[in-house]
C-alpha cells in the first residue's frame, strides 16, 4: 500500500514536468532538450538554497524562476540566433551541467533533514506519502487552472496559433518569436519547478538525475493521449497529469516483476516506444482481422 | 481617387555578388488606388509573388520604397504589416490553424494585427456574429463552427481563409493563386465570393491569377509582369476590351 501511495505521490510531481514538456511537445510542437539540464537546475538551486536556510517556499519559487531562465536561453538561442530548436535545447542542457557542479560544489548534495515544503508541521500530521500527494495534488490543481485560463486568453490563443501554423499566425499579426520564447520560459519554468518538488522529495539534488527525464514527460503525455483519446485541450491537461501517475505504476509494476532500478532508463525507453507505436499496433491489428476474414471466408 | 498603396522604385536582387546573381524585380513604380480590384499576371519567374511578398513584408526589397496610406512601411516586419494587411495564399493549409476550431480560427482574424494579452478571449461573445458571416458563405461552415479546421475539406478551409482576411477591413487584400488548389466549381464559387466582397466592403485588392479567363472577368485593373518588369498596366474600359489574345502576347520573352 505504501508503495502505491508513494508512487501515486512521485506521479503528481512528475507530472508538473509533464505539463511544462506538453507546451512545447504538443502546443508549440517541437521537442525541447532543454529539460534534461532544466531539471536538475531547479533542484540543485532548491536545495542549495535551502542547505544554506532559504524559506522552502521561496526556494520552490526560485526552482521556477530558474528553469524560466534556462527556457530563456533557449528560446534566444532558437529565435534570434537562428539555431535549430533540438541543437538549441542541447546547448543550454550541456551548458547548464557546468552550472549545477558550480551551484551544488560536488556532483550530490543531501538535504540532512533541513526544512522543506514537504515536511512542514501541518504536513507532518498525514500517514506517511500523503504529504507528497497533498503537496504535488496542490501543485497540479493549481498550475492545470492557471494554464488552461491562460490558454483561453488572447495571448494564449496566439501563443497556441503558433504552434499550430506559425506563417498564419505570423500574417495575423502574431510576434511568433516572442511565443515562442514565451513558451520555453513557461514550459522550462514547470519544469525548474518540477525539479525543485523532486529534489525536495527525495532530500538531494544531483547533477545526473536530469538523465531521462525528457523520456518520462514524454511516456506522461502519450500514455494520457493513449488512454482518454480526443479531449479539449483543459482535460489534456489533466490527462496528462493522470498519464504520469500511471506511468509511475506501470514503472512500480515492472520493478516488482523483479528488475532492479538499474534498469528503469531501459525500461522507460521501452514503455515509451511500445505506447508511441500503438496506434500503428491497432492498424496491423486491424488489418489481420481483415487478413483472417479472408483466408476463413472463401 | 486616393492612393492606397505607391510602391516606388521597387529592385529585388537575389544571390547577389554570385554567378546567379538576378533581377526578380525591376524598378517597379506601382501606385494602387482606393477600391481598385487588380488581377496581376504573368508566367511563373515573372516576380508575382515576389512582388506580393514585398507588399506583405516577408521578403524586404533591395531597393526602393513601400508606402501605404502615406506611412511608409519600407522597414516594418510581415507581423507589424498585418494591421493593414490581410492575405490569402494559394495552400488552403497555410492560411488556417488545423488544430483550433473554425470559431477559434475566426477570433484569431478579429484581432489581426492587434495588441494581444491576458484578457479572456471572450469566444461566445462572438459567436452569434460567427454564425451570421459564415452563413452567407457557400459550403455550410456556420454548421461546422466547432469543428477543428484540420478536418474540413479544402474548399472550406480556403473559404474560411477568405473569410478571416476579411472579417476585420484589411486596407489591402492580397491574394495569392487563392482558388488554384480547389476543383473547377469550388474555385467558381470563392471567386465569386471574392468579387462580391470586395465590392460591397469596398476593398482594394491584388489577386494573382493564372486563369487569363478570369483574370478578364474580374477586377478594375489588370496588371502584367514580365521578367520584372510591369509589362501591362490596363484599368476601366481598356480592361474591359482586354482580350485572351491581348494578354498572351505580353508573355513572350
Amino acid at each position: 500500500m505504501s508503495l502505491i501511495t508513494s508512487t501515486i505521490g512521485q506521479g503528481l510531481l512528475w507530472g508538473i514536468l509533464a505539463l511544462g514538456l506538453f507546451l512545447t511537445f504538443r502546443i508549440l510542437n517541437f521537442p525541447d532538450m532543454t529539460v534534461e539540464g532544466t531539471f536538475p537546475f531547479g533542484a540543485a538551486i532548491c536545495i542549495s538554497a535551502l542547505v544554506h536556510g532559504v524559506n522552502p517556499i521561496i526556494a520552490t519559487i526560485l526552482s521556477f524562476l530558474g528553469g524560466m531562465l534556462t527556457g530563456l536561453i533557449t528560446g534566444l538561442l532558437y529565435t534570434k540566433g537562428k539555431i535549430p530548436v533540438l541543437l538549441a535545447g542541447i546547448l543550454t542542457m550541456t551548458g547548464i551541467y557546468s552550472v549545477n557542479l558550480r551551484i551544488l560544489g560536488k556532483a550530490n548534495v543531501g538535504l540532512l533533514n533541513k526544512a522543506t515544503l514537504l515536511n512542514e508541521k501541518f504536513l507532518q500530521r498525514l500517514p506517511d506519502n500523503f504529504p507528497t500527494i497533498v503537496v504535488g495534488l496542490l501543485f497540479a490543481i493549481f498550475i492545470i487552472l492557471l494554464l488552461a485560463l491562460f490558454l483561453n486568453t488572447d495571448l494564449g490563443q496566439a501563443f497556441i496559433a503558433t504552434g499550430d501554423n506559425e506563417k498564419m499566425a505570423q500574417s495575423l499579426g502574431i510576434n511568433t518569436d516572442n511565443m515562442k520564447i514565451l513558451g520555453l520560459m513557461l514550459s522550462n519554468g514547470l519544469i525548474g519547478l518540477a525539479g525543485g518538488l523532486l529534489g525536495q522529495n527525495g532530500g538531494y539534488a544531483d547533477v545526473n538525475m536530469g538523465i531521462g527525464t525528457m523520456v518520462i514527460g514524454l511516456a506522461a503525455i502519450i500514455i494520457g493521449e493513449v488512454v482518454y483519446g480526443n479531449l479539449s485541450l483543459t482535460a489534456r491537461l489533466i490527462a496528462v497529469v493522470i498519464g504520469s501517475i500511471i506511468y509511475r505504476l506501470i514503472l512500480l509494476l515492472v520493478l516488482q516483476l523483479g528488475f532492479s532500478t538499474n534498469d528503469f532508463k531501459l525500461i522507460s525507453a521501452i514503455i515509451l516506444a511500445i505506447c508511441m507505436m500503438l496506434p500503428l499496433f491497432e492498424k496491423k491489428f486491424h488489418t489481420r482481422k481483415l487478413l483472417k476474414k479472408g483466408v476463413t471466408k472463401p | 481617387m486616393s492612393t492606397i498603396l505607391d510602391l516606388q522604385n521597387i529592385t529585388t536582387t537575389v544571390n547577389v555578388g554570385t554567378s546567379e546573381e538576378k533581377n526578380i524585380l525591376k524598378n517597379i513604380n506601382l501606385k494602387i488606388n482606393d477600391g481598385d480590384f487588380i488581377t496581376l499576371l504573368g508566367t511563373n519567374g515573372a516576380g508575382k509573388s515576389t512582388l506580393l511578398n514585398i507588399i506583405n513584408g516577408s521578403i524586404f526589397p533591395t531597393s526602393g520604397k513601400i508606402i501605404l496610406k502615406e506611412r511608409d512601411l519600407t522597414n516594418l516586419s510581415e507581423v507589424k504589416r498585418a494591421k493593414y494587411i490581410a492575405q490569402v495564399f494559394q495552400d488552403p493549409k497555410m492560411g488556417t490553424a488545423p488544430r483550433m476550431t473554425v470559431a477559434e480560427n475566426l477570433l484569431l482574424a478579429t484581432k489581426r494585427g492587434q495588441q494581444r494579452g491576458l484578457h479572456l478571449r471572450g469566444l461566445d461573445r462572438h459567436l452569434e456574429e460567427f454564425k451570421r458571416e459564415t452563413a452567407q458563405l457557400p459550403n455550410g461552415l456556420n454548421e461546422r463552427l466547432n469543428t477543428f479546421v484540420g478536418n474540413l475539406s479544402g474548399g472550406q478551409r480556403q473559404t474560411l481563409s477568405f473569410l478571416m482576411a476579411t472579417i476585420k477591413k484589411p486596407e489591402l487584400l492580397l491574394l495569392d493563386e487563392h482558388t488554384a488548389a480547389l476543383d473547377p466549381n469550388t474555385s467558381r464559387q470563392l471567386l465569386e465570393l471574392t468579387n462580391k466582397v470586395v465590392k460591397k466592403e469596398h476593398l482594394t485588392c491584388i489577386m494573382i491569377t493564372h486563369q487569363l479567363k478570369d483574370a478578364i472577368k474580374y477586377g478594375n485593373r489588370t496588371i502584367i509582369l514580365n521578367s520584372g518588369k510591369i509589362v501591362l498596366d490596363v484599368n476601366g474600359q481598356d480592361k474591359k476590351t482586354l482580350t485572351e489574345e491581348d494578354i498572351l502576347q505580353y508573355f513572350t520573352d
